[in-house]
């Protein structure tokens, strides 16, 4: 179903061919009157973009849905160019006059929320709404967060959800060789942009004034990757960031609880400039 | 073939009883396990084994670079190999290596190396390595660069020592607006450079490159696996129109020699399975982290997964090749045979391994240096230029 609701695209940007997905054109595109007119860009997380599809695809008769693969994620290849998250960032901002999109809703989960942040803070004339959902990119301090690097795929699934059932069953599903495959690549360039600094950019604090869009920070309650705490202070950073708990929910809502992660995203676009 | 005494300098008075909670005795064992008045008593005695193995007739003496591990005490192998540059007259010292991508400025390392090259005049061997992947772990360096930084990191070394300074060196990783080496190595155009590896395709290719040509050496592992990669070096050699010679490989193997083959089993045993299962023992993630290795060399980890993670018996490891152990009659014919095979030129025995005490060690490289050692040397073909002198 959720493969009906999207089509593949290739964009080249910079050389190097990015791929996305973008929600077919629904037949009464504004009938739920709730834009006139956007889109809505979704950037993924470490682990790919495959797990958010069927929550985005609930959008996809209100407005057009953008769900890249970061470069060296998914199916983009793994750019020369690409050495950094401000790179990604870069690239995105390529992405978005390329395709000449505006009014858009930006939203990001884990990494691609803390890459949603580095575009903002570049540029946000394109943007209407930010959302971040568990997202890095701030220096943790000493709040205690979970090391992705050294835990097995089996503790992956284990801490990134809260509830031990739905890790089970999570693990139960049996993995084409080609999932594999995507999970390798996607675990190399999630350690190409995240190993050092772990999971942030020092100077990126310093620019979270520039934020100076409606903003909503969603987390997961008992998140074990980036706790709560990390999401307060994150929230915190940024001027006027609405700061959005989900109860018994880890670090992927959208796998875990996505009714309410909807819910939310709604109230983000409601709340847009 | 040429002998090298090889040491891990291992923490050995490390509390296994305690400590067995732990997966690993890398980066994640607390360091309040670490008790410095034991440590200062096993760096002496190790640095003494090493002065030793000199005057036992080996060749060389070897020291290597890991971090944050009771596996071994040497996070900086130049600050053993200075300890043992005085104090050692004859035999070569070698470093089996520095961990180069690891450092942000690889000029500190171009400069201690030519200072031991210097003080000793002319006896180092630089040993250049990426470092394990739990050195990545413990180190924060990003494994994804490891071999952009290995190369860049060697090509600046060589550059220092072997280029008229002052000049500017700027690629991806390091920049530096003045590189000038005071002291310039003593050995022209530099010291020796052998690359120890697990088995890294990349490694072994670029170690053969005609441009580099560098010694080859096969860390601990299986004898199957060392053959086959040793055989690549010299495939690789041939492919670029030349043949490599036997001195441009070696093999670092635990070995102990006792009266019997029976006697030596029974007193390895606990010792080596300690090194194996308790101090070189880590999880896939930490010995492996992304980027470390090729997308290629990775996918067929996950099914070897069981044999790099499990625990062996010094039993299977003896029956895989991976530990030379019994009578010196049993261990003579096996290294003849491994020479015999693979005409390995280098030979870095590791005489001390996991918690093997300091008795039982001194005794191994006695009876190594005096009913293993000639032996060889007679078969191979070598005349040790030092024994004549000693």
């Amino acid at each position: 179903m959720v493969e009906r609701v999207f089509e593949s695209h290739h964009l080249d940007v910079a050389g190097s061919r990015l791929h996305y997905r973008q929600s077919t054109p629904p037949g009464s595109l504004g009938a739920v009157g709730l834009l006139q007119r956007g889109s809505l860009l979704f950037l993924h997380g470490a682990g790919g973009a495959d797990s958010a599809l069927p929550c985005l695809s609930r959008f996809a008769a209100e407005l057009p849905v953008l769900v890249p693969d970061h470069p060296g994620f998914g199916q983009s290849p793994d750019p020369a160019w690409l050495d950094n998250i401000h790179d990604a960032a870069y690239a995105y901002l390529d992405f978005l006059e390329a395709l000449d999109l505006r009014n858009v809703h930006l939203v990001g989960t884990s990494l691609g929320g803390w890459l949603a942040l580095e575009i903002a803070v570049r540029n946000a004339d394109r943007l209407a709404s930010l959302t971040v959902i568990g997202a890095c990119g701030i220096r943790p301090g000493q709040i205690p967060t979970g090391d992705l690097f050294m835990w097995s795929p089996e503790d992956r699934v284990r801490n990134l959800v809260a509830d031990p059932a739905l890790a089970e069953r999570v693990l139960a599903l049996p993995q084409t060789e080609a999932q594999q495959e995507r999970a390798l690549r996607n675990h190399f360039t999630t350690a190409k942009l995240a190993w050092e600094p772990r999971f942030f950019d020092p100077h990126l604090e310093k620019w979270l004034h520039r934020l100076r869009l409606p903003t909503q920070v969603i987390w997961g309650a008992e998140d074990r990757l980036f706790p709560l705490e990390y999401g307060q202070r994150l929230a915190q950073l940024i001027p006027g960031a609405r700061f959005s708990v989900i109860e018994r929910c880890g670090h992927l809502p959208q796998v875990e609880r996505p009714d309410e992660l909807v819910a939310l995203l709604q109230q983000s676009m409601r709340n847009s400039r | 073939m040429k002998f090298t005494l090889f040491h891990l300098m291992p923490y050995a008075d490390l509390d296994l009883e305690r400590t067995a909670a732990y997966p690993t005795a890398w980066v994640v064992t607390p360091n309040s396990f670490y008790d410095p008045k034991a440590g200062a008593k096993l760096y002496n005695r190790y640095l003494d084994e090493l002065e030793l193995g000199e005057q036992l007739g080996f060749d060389g003496i070897a020291v290597n670079e890991h971090h944050q591990t009771a596996y071994g005490m040497m996070p900086s192998p130049i600050v053993m190999a200075a300890a043992l540059a005085r104090r050692t007259k004859t035999a070569k010292i070698a470093i089996l290596g520095s961990a180069i991508p690891l450092r942000d400025h690889p000029l500190t390392l171009a400069e201690e190396h030519a200072m031991i090259d210097n003080i000793t005049e002319g006896r180092l061997i630089t040993g250049f390595v990426r470092g394990i992947g739990a050195e990545y772990h413990a180190w924060g360096t990003n494994p994804v660069f490891s071999h952009e930084r290995f190369h860049e990191a060697h090509d600046l070394i060589i550059d220092a020592w072997t280029k008229p300074g002052p000049f500017r060196w700027s690629r991806k990783h390091y920049h530096f607006e003045y590189v000038n080496l005071w002291p310039r190595p003593f050995q022209q155009p530099h010291p020796p450079i052998w690359v120890p590896s697990q088995g890294s395709s990349e490694t072994i290719e670029w170690a053969a490159h005609p441009d580099r040509k560098y010694t080859y050496l096969q860390t601990f592992s299986p004898l199957k696996s060392v053959r086959r990669y040793l055989e690549q070096y010299r495939e690789t050699a041939a492919r670029h129109g030349y043949t490599a010679s036997d001195d441009k490989i070696g093999w670092a193997v635990p070995i102990y020699v006792a009266e019997t083959d029976e006697i030596a089993r029974r007193e390895a045993k606990l010792h080596f399975e300690n090194f194996r299962n308790r101090f070189l023992k880590m999880p896939i993630e930490m010995l492996l982290p992304p980027g470390y290795s090729s997308i290629e060399s990775m996918r067929g980890i996950a099914k070897a997964k069981a044999q790099i993670t499990g625990d062996i018996t010094l039993e299977i490891a003896v029956e895989m090749g991976m530990f030379f152990c019994g009578s010196a009659p049993t261990v003579r014919e096996q290294i003849a045979a491994a020479w015999r095979d693979m005409r390995v030129g280098h030979l870095l025995a590791m005489l001390q391994f996991g918690t093997l005490p300091a008795d039982l060690t001194e005794r191994n490289m006695r009876l190594f240096a005096s009913e293993v050692m000639p032996a060889l040397r007679a078969l191979t073909g070598d005349s040790n230029p030092r024994s004549a002198a000693a």
